[in-house]
């Protein structure tokens, strides 16, 4: 159901605007219809730059409702990497069933011997005190049914090492408190990325969050984009401590340490916004700085790519770093309380221009 | 030395003599709970600070729970200890950090081990094998009297900087480089040393245990034949001085690191921040056993004596637990699962996780097993033991779903982690320590708690701790990462519903203390066994509460 969604998402993402008028496919998703539908006014907009050029030619994608961001449910976010998909059966089918039938079957044997043996009902106790068969029954099935979990998993882990040639690498450092993107393949961009605070936390006149934005603490001024249905490989490190790049809807977490630079993956074929947080104790605003993932159909992101001064992989047109880097974050340092103190770490290092 | 051949019929009449001079001759008040080698008082006093201990830590749960029954930050702005004032929104943010690294500590180390270990293992295993005191009695005044500085430091860290605000605001595991460059100031010196007295009051006290344990038992007394209670705290103490001089090292490294320029957690200096991360878990996995492993003792003991059986499958029982000792010193990595690992390495540590399963089904197995076929009555503690059961079950099958490698990327650092291991602990381990309260509690103090008060207790405490922390599950699924002080709207209902659980689990605790008021003052007076014939141990045999020196003739076992 949520595949076919993507599907036509995708598809009308990929098509003109007008397609994005008549998404009446009967059983569809209303919600990707409506990404459809924000992509391709986007598109609109790309096409009218030129026309008017200004710094915000790509509005930000409002996200779905109930995708790629907590919504209160009772299990797990939606996923739309395969290896979440996969990862998200394996533990609401076998896991939760696990889990489910053994509390269960203890609750029950409980509460039928606390019936059956009260002190009213069996005054004299038996002195039964060993019985090897049962004994070995309760060691070995429990045995068995880990391995039948484990085998699973461990094919599970598997996968999730065993990533594609990479499409795209992206470079995720975390800082105290907010995460910057490093695109090495194209033309060595940076992009900041800061929380976006309320309406009543801002200066007049500084941007704050909307709804188009994403929700609350979630929301970020700059969102990491890849490519839909890319490869995309993450190199996550950090510059102070360690900080974790954590998205639900990837199935994605990984602790950026500094010092070391460690590799994950993701393939994103919907359009859409996802958003994390991060996920390892990093001092004081360690609840303040989310991760907003927009995931593009390539000819947009290649557009903004663009717009952030960029260029898509293996173009010959190298931009210059410094040219290239985009630096909002000492303007809007601080998610919420317009503190002075926050240490901006100082990017000395040049970003590196080509692939 | 605990055999000794004694002509038992010589010193018969020299004890009838002195029954009421050297056994029950106490110290005037100083001497005896400042300078106590009495293990009955140094148990009472470790029950005490458990107690106080618990209480500070069950109230910064409180503000935490209030800060966090909706979204926005409401309490971290109000006036200490609430908060750190409305000035400086980093220093409200960081008084966060630093309530939940205190109520981690404090639980860890200055709640759960000191009452399971000091108190019911001081006051019990030399009761129960049949041995007259330990065998360092001053040895272990020591233990207990590091615990006192070790509690202050802690929470003297709180009114010192910690970097951003005041206190060590590092989180329990105190990972570097966090709480090295990245808490400037002396609240995190203060809290390292605080942990370095800590381990070594029980290290001292797990040396004090082995010795009574292998050398102090009464004639007869095999290891085969010794009370679960006791095997769980040999167990127990074993897993302390195997993995408490490892948090030492690592805590030692970061005392280093922070003043004396070395750099074994600084990549920029060589070193390596996932290494404090070993070491610490090398430590931390075993810890979370010591925590539980007294419960299943104190679980045992309960479970036979209210169901007038003696425990299913004792041998079983008692290796379950050497295996989960064991199992438990391999496993540690299982906690660091997204700090980029080898994938082999990823795959051995969890299958090796999954393998503690078995033991510990086979417990829960020989629990019921020994309820199955018994004459049960469902006074207070077994009440507490049998939710224990249930509760740790629940605990233990969303272990067994995170220690999968592949599925915890989703759970790691969530709340799902925090249900899992508040339902372990917090359900568990502090079921765990009811049940001996209240078993032990006429045995103790000599007066019988009130039943009324304490089955009504044991309800209220469930239904509150089970809204708590249930709710955590379906906050963890829905991606909310541990340790932070806001959050999305999106999570607002299930928070509300876990405060809202804290408040109920605050009623019980009421009625727990007003019990234990009243059943000091005006409970009726305790018999010697009150539990009647399911109760077989070695200190139903005294009276309650014991003699102030007991067994100086020493019994014998068959």
């Amino acid at each position: 159901m949520k595949r076919i969604g993507w599907a036509i998402a995708l598809a009308f993402a990929a098509m003109t605007p007008a397609a994005a008028a008549a998404p009446q496919v009967p059983g569809a998703v209303e919600r990707p219809a409506e990404i459809a539908g924000s992509a391709s006014s986007l598109g609109e907009q790309i096409a009218n730059t030129s026309a008017e050029p200004t710094a915000s030619a790509f509005p930000a994608v409002a996200p779905t409702p109930g995708i790629g961001a907590p919504d209160g449910r009772l299990g797990l976010q939606d996923q739309f990497t395969e290896l979440g998909q996969r990862a998200a059966g394996f533990h609401n089918g076998p896991l939760l069933l696990m889990c489910l039938l053994i509390s269960l079957f203890v609750l029950v044997l409980l509460a039928y011997t606390m019936f059956k043996f009260r002190r009213g009902a069996n005054p004299t106790p038996s002195r039964n005190s060993h019985n090897t068969l049962l004994e070995v029954v309760w060691t070995l099935v429990p045995v068995l049914i880990l391995v039948a979990i484990a085998i699973p998993s461990i094919r599970l882990l598997a996968a999730q090492y065993s990533p594609p040639p990479a499409d795209l690498t992206i470079k995720v450092i975390g800082h105290q408190w907010y995460w910057s993107y490093q695109y090495p393949d194209n033309g060595g961009i940076e992009i900041v990325s800061n929380m976006l605070k309320e309406q009543g936390d801002v200066k007049p006149g500084e941007r704050y969050r909307t709804d188009a934005d994403g929700p609350p603490l979630l929301a970020a001024d700059e969102r990491l984009v890849i490519p839909a249905g890319k490869v995309v490989k993450f190199l996550i490190t950090s510059e102070d401590v360690i900080h974790s790049f954590a998205i639900p809807a990837f199935w994605t977490k990984m602790d950026a340490n500094p010092g070391r630079i460690n590799q994950d993956w993701v393939k994103v074929d919907r359009p859409g916004v996802y958003f994390g947080q991060c996920s390892e104790l990093c001092g004081a605003r360690h609840g303040y700085m989310p991760i907003a993932v927009e995931v593009m159909p390539e000819a947009l992101f290649n557009a903004w790519l663009a717009s952030k001064g960029g260029t898509p992989k293996g173009a010959k047109t190298a931009v210059p770093a410094t040219q290239g880097a985009v630096r909002p974050a000492p303007s809007t340092p601080s998610p919420a309380g317009g503190n002075a103190s926050i240490e901006q770490p100082a990017l000395t290092q040049p970003v590196t221009a080509q692939n | 030395m605990s055999t000794i051949p004694a002509d038992v019929s010589a010193l018969k009449a020299h004890e009838a003599h002195d029954a009421h001079h050297d056994a029950d001759h106490k110290p005037g008040f100083f001497a005896r709970w400042f300078m106590s080698t009495n293990h009955k008082d140094i148990g009472t006093l470790y029950l005490i600070f458990a107690i106080v201990a618990g209480i500070i830590g069950g109230a910064i749960s409180g503000i935490m729970r209030a800060e966090l029954a909706e979204p926005g930050i409401q309490i971290l702005t109000q006036g200490w200890p609430l908060g750190a004032g409305p000035g400086n929104f980093d220093a409200a943010l960081h008084h966060w950090n630093t309530l939940i690294t205190a109520h981690g500590l404090i639980m860890v180390f200055f709640m759960v081990m000191p009452a399971m270990i000091g108190g019911f293992g001081n006051w019990f295993v030399p009761l129960m094998i049949g041995a007259p005191d330990m065998a360092f009695p001053r040895m272990n005044n020591i233990s207990f009297w590091l615990l006192v500085p070790a509690f202050l430091l802690l929470l003297g860290s709180a009114f010192v900087s910690g970097g951003t605000g005041l206190g060590a605001g590092t989180g329990w595991t105190v990972y570097a480089p966090l709480s090295t460059f990245g808490s400037q100031g002396p609240a995190v010196d203060m809290a390292i040393f605080s942990l370095h007295l800590a381990g070594a009051s029980s290290i001292l006290g797990a040396i004090n245990f082995i010795t009574t344990i292998f050398n102090m038992r009464a004639p007869g007394m095999t290891l085969h034949k010794m009370p679960l209670f006791v095997w769980s705290i040999l167990v127990t103490v074993f897993l302390l001085l195997l993995a408490l001089p490892v948090l030492a090292g690592a805590i030692t490294m970061l005392l280093t690191d922070r003043n004396f320029g070395t750099s074994f957690f600084d990549a920029a200096g060589g070193g390596d921040p996932v290494l404090y991360q070993h070491l610490f878990w090398f430590f931390g996995h075993p810890e979370v056993y010591i925590m539980i492993l007294p419960a299943f003792g104190m679980v045992s003991q309960v479970i036979a004596t209210f169901s007038r059986k003696p425990v299913f499958g004792y041998l079983g029982m008692a290796y379950a637990m050497v295996a989960i000792g064991v199992v438990g010193f391999v496993v540690w990595a299982h906690h660091m699962f997204t700090i980029g690992m080898d994938v082999n390495t990823k795959m051995y540590f969890t299958a090796a996780t999954m393998i503690i399963a078995v033991p510990t089904g086979v417990k829960i197995f020989s629990w019921i097993a020994t309820m199955w076929g018994g004459s049960i009555s469902f006074e207070t503690p077994m009440l507490f033991a049998i939710g224990f059961i249930f509760l740790f079950t629940v605990g233990g099958v969303t272990g067994v779903v995170l220690a999968n490698g592949g599925v915890d990327n989703y759970m790691h650092d969530t709340y799902y982690v925090v249900a899992h291991f508040h339902y372990v602990l917090s359900l568990g381990a502090v079921f765990g320590i009811f049940a001996g309260f209240y078993y032990w509690f006429g045995k103790m103090w000599g007066k019988m708690y009130n039943e009324f008060l304490g089955k009504l207790h044991f309800f209220v405490l469930f239904v509150g701790v089970n809204l708590i922390f249930f709710p955590q599950h379906f906050l963890g699924l829905d991606g909310m990462p541990r340790r932070i002080p806001d959050y999305t709207p999106a999570f607002a209902y299930w928070n509300q519903i876990s405060s809202i659980g804290y408040v109920v689990m605050a009623v019980s605790m009421v009625i727990f203390f007003v019990n234990i008021f009243w059943s000091l003052g005006w409970g009726k007076k305790a018999e010697d066994n009150y539990w009647g014939e399911g109760a077989t141990t070695l200190e139903w045999t005294l009276s309650s509460p014991p003699p102030f020196h007991q067994f100086e003739t020493l019994p014998k076992v068959d």
